[in-house]
């Protein structure tokens, strides 16, 4: 047993990359994780119409932050601030009263919310009548908001992790050699290594999405387009990350941590199960970064919220922009990969083909 | 001439991989590289091919489309089927369909392989596999083959079923260039180049190379004291290379007999000579 031992603890020595996320991962993610991983909604972003809207909002408690502010604005004019996401709650003030509409497709910030406000209907200490409604998840069901957001997940992971052994297995099987010295650019081989997975995702996609709204229920208020543009997006991100992730692997191992290490932080830190706004600032902004965050967005503004492209305008950009970024250092992987004549003498030596 | 190298040197961070080797593919020809491990043979020939580029000298070859080339691991895609690692390879050269079916069913067929053209690349013997991976490079009908190692751990039969391919290609106007470790493989070539630790020893045609061989050498029973780093053995007998002429009135000539020099023993004595013009090593050679 101590050759075995001794031989595994050699082969571990020489994976220094391996050797430094067993070592180094688990404090930075213990410390990432910690400061993410919080219910607690201390920031409310709220909207107020209504002809006393200033004196409304002199009122509010102080997790209410008052992010719009409109005299002249009505009930119509609060529910479109909470299906854009202007806004996660939006007060409508009249002489009739006040009424507070929050959006249920924002969970935690709902239920945050409710209890600012001692619940639907009741009257609070800070002298501020409300009537309470909650609009789009008026059940407040976790499904609702999950659903979308999961598929996402899904979505991620095949495009991420089933990607990312793609380039790698050429590697090693020693067909990548031969695709150096064929007539090919590369960006064909980027397109045609990700074109197969891109049609496995939608297939997966409409899979998912069928069974969140056929079997949980879930709603599906938008646009199918704006949904379907929005999916496609992330998935040539997803999709562009993993063959990105299998271009600079040495092995099927190494990719897998790879991928895993971008994996985890996404669901964490997108907004998927803790809300954004709940997390540390030091830590939010790493979730900002992460394509998941955006898709997560979009699908449950779509999906749940009824929400036009108009108002994802952000998202779309951002995604966007990560998959043309994405795709052009994929390519520019590739065209080191399949042309290194172009590189000197401190190219390293060839590594021997493996059998497949 | 198809292809050429001219004083190419490469280096793999402070390995000396090539060092200022030479080398030219003559449409109809085939080229042996011939060397033992860590030679720079799969070097050279990457570097024929465009996958690796030199730090010194220059290369001349046609355009990739017009390359076939066999990597050392035999490059077949263990996942697909014999049919459609061609189907793949003839795509990327723009082979139609209908010529591609013609084609393939003509290698496959000279190979044995046409049996075989619906199983898949992980369902293959090794020579199986070599095979394929010729004929995966060669279905382009290219200008220039290279071929690395495509007898590598293949059975007798096997071997020459690839010979014949090879010659085929080559009939037909194709400049072959290819790595072996068998000497008697490089006897059939129109032209060998021997590399060791990088550098040609020689070059030129077997009959050539043969030809040029200094000395004499020497079959005797046992071996020799005196020349012991200059002896290796073949079958019962101790081969030794004298760098001069074996002199007349020698004592111990009667021992010996003079053998006409093979390409075999053109290969050992240019590397003893090497050996011999750096000074010797210490110990006798491994041949």
């Amino acid at each position: 047993m101590r050759a075995m031992v001794v031989k595994e603890m050699r082969q571990l020595s020489r994976d220094r990359r391996t050797l430094a996320m067993m070592i180094v991962l688990p404090l930075l993610l213990i410390v990432v994780f910690g400061y993410a991983a919080s219910f607690n909604v201390s920031t409310i972003p709220t909207a107020v119409f209504g002809p006393d809207a200033a004196l409304a909002a002199a009122h509010l408690p102080p997790e209410f932050s008052v992010v719009a502010l409109d005299r002249h604005g009505d009930r119509a004019a609060a529910v479109t601030a909470l299906r854009n996401g202007t806004a996660a709650a939006a007060v409508v003030s009249g002489p009739t009263g006040t009424a507070v509409l929050l959006d249920g497709s924002s969970l935690f910030v709902a239920e945050a919310a409710l209890r600012d406000l001692g619940g639907a209907g009741a009257t609070r200490s800070h002298a501020l009548r409300v009537h309470l409604e909650i609009l789009f998840n008026p059940k407040l069901k976790t499904s609702d908001i999950m659903v979308p957001g999961l598929a996402g997940l899904i979505l991620l992971f095949i495009g991420t992790v089933i990607t990312s052994l793609g380039v790698v297995r050429e590697r090693q099987a020693g067909t990548l050699e031969q695709l150096a010295v064929m007539p090919l650019r590369p960006s064909d081989v980027f397109l045609g290594k990700i074109a197969p997975y891109f049609a496995v995702g939608i297939l997966d996609m409409t899979v998912v999405v069928l069974a969140g709204v056929l079997l949980f229920g879930v709603p599906f208020a938008g646009s199918v387009g704006v949904f379907a543009l929005g999916a496609l997006l992330f998935l040539f991100v997803a999709l562009g990350i993993g063959v990105l992730i299998s271009s600079v692997s040495q092995s099927q191992g190494q990719a897998i941590q790879l991928a895993m290490m971008l994996l985890l932080p996404q669901v964490m830190l997108s907004g998927l199960i803790f809300p954004l706004t709940s997390m540390a600032a030091g830590v939010r902004w790493i979730g900002y970064v992460l394509p998941l965050t955006y898709f997560v967005e979009i699908a449950r503004a779509v999906m749940v919220r009824g929400a036009p492209i108009g108002a994802l305008w952000q998202p779309f950009v951002y995604l966007g922009a990560l998959g043309a970024v994405v795709s052009a250092a994929a390519t520019l992987r590739f065209r080191r990969m399949l042309a290194p004549h172009q590189g000197g003498g401190r190219r390293p030596a060839p590594r021997p083909a493996t059998a497949p | 001439m198809i292809a050429a190298l001219e004083q190419v040197t490469v280096r793999f961070g402070a390995l000396v991989a090539l060092d200022g080797v030479s080398l030219r593919a003559e449409a109809g020809t085939v080229t042996c590289v011939v060397g033992g491990d860590g030679a720079g043979k799969s070097t050279l020939l990457r570097v024929l091919c465009g996958a690796v580029g030199p730090d010194e000298g220059a290369v001349q070859r046609p355009d990739r489309g017009a390359i076939g080339f066999l990597s050392s691991g035999s490059g077949v895609y263990s996942d697909l089927s014999v049919e459609e690692n061609l189907a793949f390879s003839a795509a990327v050269y723009g082979l139609s369909p209908a010529e591609t079916r013609r084609r393939a069913a003509r290698l496959l067929e000279m190979t044995g392989l046409d049996a075989a053209a619906h199983r898949l690349g992980s369902e293959l013997s090794g020579g199986m596999r070599q095979k394929l991976g010729v004929v995966r490079a060669m279905l382009h009908g290219p200008r220039l083959l290279v071929l690395d190692e495509p007898t590598a751990g293949v059975d007798p039969v096997s071997r020459a079923d690839l010979w014949r391919l090879i010659a085929e290609a080559a009939a037909a106007g194709t400049a072959v260039v290819l790595s072996t470790t068998y000497v008697d493989e490089a006897e059939r070539a129109s032209a060998v180049l021997l590399l060791e630790g990088g550098r040609a020893l020689v070059s030129g045609t077997p009959e050539g190379i043969v030809a040029a061989v200094p000395g004499t050498v020497t079959s005797s029973d046992a071996r020799v004291a005196e020349d012991e780093t200059r002896s290796w053995r073949r079958g019962h007998a101790w081969l030794t290379w004298h760098p001069g002429e074996v002199p007349d009135g020698a004592p111990d000539l009667a021992a010996y007999d003079l053998v006409a020099p093979d390409l075999a023993i053109a290969v050992v004595v240019a590397s003893l000579r090497d050996e011999l013009v750096a000074g010797g090593s210490g110990g006798g050679p491994q041949r």
